[in-house]
């Protein structure tokens, strides 16, 4: 069963706002992923969110998109994210692991067999950027049977009819796409994101995390204010690629601990 | 006979042609596409848009094409007729401008003041870049930079017609790269920008738009095969890279059972050698660009890169109804390599005077093939989508001669 809907109790029970980094697996270096996953839990991530790389990733912008060209470059495949599931789960019992990724790899490996696998993997959630609720009835009934929670996304275009259809269809948690545009981008408007997650949570009651556009600590810890947590995703491969080969697993762990420390802070502060 | 097929009716709703079609994008995108097949079924029931569009088909683009019938290349191939659809005559040289008068139009009307296009030879690039000039509309194309390297004329060309021309860097650095990025564009400004998608690929309701659009072609010939060779073809035959030119002429015949569909792919440097583009003949179904066809692909499910002669048909994928069509055996499906389109382009040139785009040309290689299998009465009717100028300096390239 998925370790999302305790993880989020637990959160909440504590006051405090989910951290959720994102990393491309197998970026910077396949064999470290395992390593870097565990730096992340050490140093307070409450959830990791695990890219597959694709060689066509749509929605991301040029960060993401260059991370999955080099892991696609080292020879990572679906088999291979899922392998290093099992390998972290061997260690971390607790920390829930969302796979993100596209429909393409999902649909090669077969959906039945990908959703056996992924739960036998130990992983909890599953996020397909490309299929949206019109598209992903099947599959996400699929998940919920295998006891893992469908993440479906919310954006600011979103209809509240939609808004009312993802709250119905997803589970584990509602991620809200902070900005009209690609993961990365600038030019987060923090006002209209409060705004907007205030009036999808009178027609949610998952729990909502916010990403695309968080570009430092503290427009995380302003954005976890109206959310129940944030996702990291560029910023944390960024810095990874500006630390340099051999300093991506330090560099990780830094960073999420300070992020950790932002998102805390919040709650000292009313 | 009925020019609208009568049985066919797909896609449903949603966009779907069997298993095929659909709408994967994420979800940001989900409510543009809502506006958009909105805007699209209201303008479809408009009689002043479609006046409007019929207009500019006929007066700024040249509308009806001919059909001419190629006796000497007929007669010295001594088999079938072959008949060829001008939309090489079309304004900007392909048939491409058909669709992007009716997305512009229908951009207008939604009062988008800006489009975007990808492109890979160009040639939509340019047909987009012409009626935003004529429709004073900002115009972005996105093309990857190694298309941009072997296609600069055209890219010159889309300067001169106003348009900025954005270089795509990432991946294969080609046509399906600059459709990733023309999509990233188009979801980080989507309150005012059109994204004009140049074939009948793409999230719903795109394929069908593009086929309504270019359907032009085949309702054209319905009217004009019986006036110039006495009846309809036997069989319509078009090159497929994404589909439009194809499903442009196929449609309008779909629910007449006696004439033969076919389909011709880019089979690169031969199909057993891996560099091609044929989706269809070598691919599997999967999830693409928003909607499920067949692609190239790996094992892994990760897109391939192709290799095709010319740059118009270099694509991994294909339209969802061609995938639809192949599957239910309402069409077939072939492909003729880098070679065999290059020797029908010569032959066009100097049998008939007629200088074909390199995409074109492979629809012609394979009429010639099927025609000397043929008798005399046989009547072929080739989609002859566009002119070659475009391709001089790749054929000049293939035959040794610097320009």
């Amino acid at each position: 069963m998925s370790r999302i809907p305790q993880t989020f109790d637990r959160l909440r029970a504590a006051q405090r706002k989910a951290l959720i980094p994102f990393i491309t697996a197998g970026d910077p270096d396949p064999g470290g992923s395992v390593a870097l996953m565990h730096a992340l839990a050490d140093a307070g991530a409450d959830i990791i969110e695990l890219g597959v790389p694709f060689s066509d990733p749509m929605a991301d912008g040029p960060t993401i998109q260059r991370s999955s060209e080099r892991a696609l470059d080292r020879g990572v495949t679906l088999r291979g994210v899922l392998g290093m599931v099992r390998e972290f789960r061997a260690r971390d019992a607790v920390t829930p692991v969302v796979l993100m990724g596209y429909a393409n790899p999902i649909e090669a490996m077969g959906a039945g067999a990908f959703v056996a696998a992924a739960a036998s993997a130990g992983v909890d959630g599953v996020l397909v950027v490309d299929e949206p609720p019109e598209e992903g009835g099947e599959f996400i009934a699929r998940l919920r049977a295998a006891g893992l929670d469908a993440i479906l996304l919310l954006a600011p275009t979103s209809t509240e009819e939609r808004v009312r259809r993802a709250a119905a269809l997803g589970s584990g948690y509602i991620y809200y796409v902070a900005l009209t545009g690609v993961t990365g981008a600038a030019g987060i408007d923090l006002a209209a994101v409060a705004q907007r997650l205030g009036r999808i949570r009178e027609n949610v009651t998952l729990p909502v995390v916010v990403g695309f556009g968080i570009r430092d600590a503290d427009s995380a810890r302003r954005a976890a204010r109206a959310a129940d947590g944030v996702v990291i995703g560029s910023l944390l491969i960024e810095a990874m690629q500006d630390a340099g080969a051999g300093r991506a697993v330090e560099c990780a762990r830094g960073l999420a601990a300070q992020l950790r420390e932002a998102l805390d802070r919040q709650e000292d502060r009313p | 006979m009925n020019s609208i097929a009568s049985t066919y009716d797909l896609p449903d709703g949603r966009g779907h042609f069997g298993p095929y079609g659909g709408v994967f994008v994420s979800e940001t995108l989900i409510p543009a596409l809502d506006e958009l097949r909105e805007a699209y079924a209201a303008a479809q029931r408009d009689a002043a848009f479609r006046a409007e569009l019929d207009y500019d088909l006929d007066h700024y683009v040249g509308r009806p094409s001919p059909i001419y019938h190629a006796k000497r290349w007929s007669e010295r191939l001594g088999g079938a007729q072959i008949y060829l659809k001008r939309e090489d005559l079309n304004h900007t040289g392909a048939h491409k401008i058909n669709n992007c008068l009716g997305q512009a139009l229908l951009a207008r009307r939604m009062g988008k003041r800006r489009v975007i296009a990808e492109t890979g030879a160009g040639q939509h690039g340019v047909a987009t870049a012409t009626v935003a000039a004529r429709y004073g509309m900002e115009c972005v194309v996105y093309m990857g930079s190694t298309d941009i390297a072997r296609q600069s004329s055209n890219v010159f060309r889309m300067k001169l017609l106003g348009a900025t021309v954005v270089p795509v860097e990432s991946g294969s650095r080609t046509l399906k790269d600059a459709l990733n990025e023309a999509m990233r564009d188009w979801v980080t400004r989507i309150a005012d920008t059109f994204y004009i998608i140049g074939t009948v690929a793409g999230p719903h309701p795109y394929p069908v738009m593009v086929r309504d659009f270019q359907s032009v072609i085949g309702r054209e010939c319905v009217r004009q095969m019986p006036e110039i060779a006495g009846r309809q073809p036997d069989c319509v035959i078009a090159c497929v890279g994404g589909g439009s030119n194809a499903m442009g002429i196929f449609y309008p015949y779909l629910g007449d059972p006696k004439v033969e569909l076919v389909g011709v792919e880019a089979a690169g440097l031969g199909l057993a050698s891996g560099r091609h583009a044929a989706s269809l003949l070598a691919g599997r179904p999967g999830v693409l660009h928003g909607n499920r066809s067949y692609l190239l692909q790996d094992t892994d499910g990760q897109i391939l890169e192709t290799h095709s002669i010319s740059a118009g048909l270099d694509y991994p994928g294909v339209g969802p109804e061609h995938a639809w069509l192949k599957d239910s055996g309402r069409a077939r499906y072939v492909a003729v390599t880098d070679d065999e389109a290059l020797s029908a382009f010569h032959d066009a040139c100097r049998l008939e005077g007629i200088l074909p785009a390199l995409e074109s040309a492979h629809a012609l290689a394979y009429a010639a093939k099927l025609a000397a299998s043929l008798p005399r009465e046989s009547l072929l009717l080739v989609n002859l989508s566009g002119r070659g100028d475009k391709d001089m300096h790749t054929v000049a390239e293939r035959s040794g001669i610097a320009l």
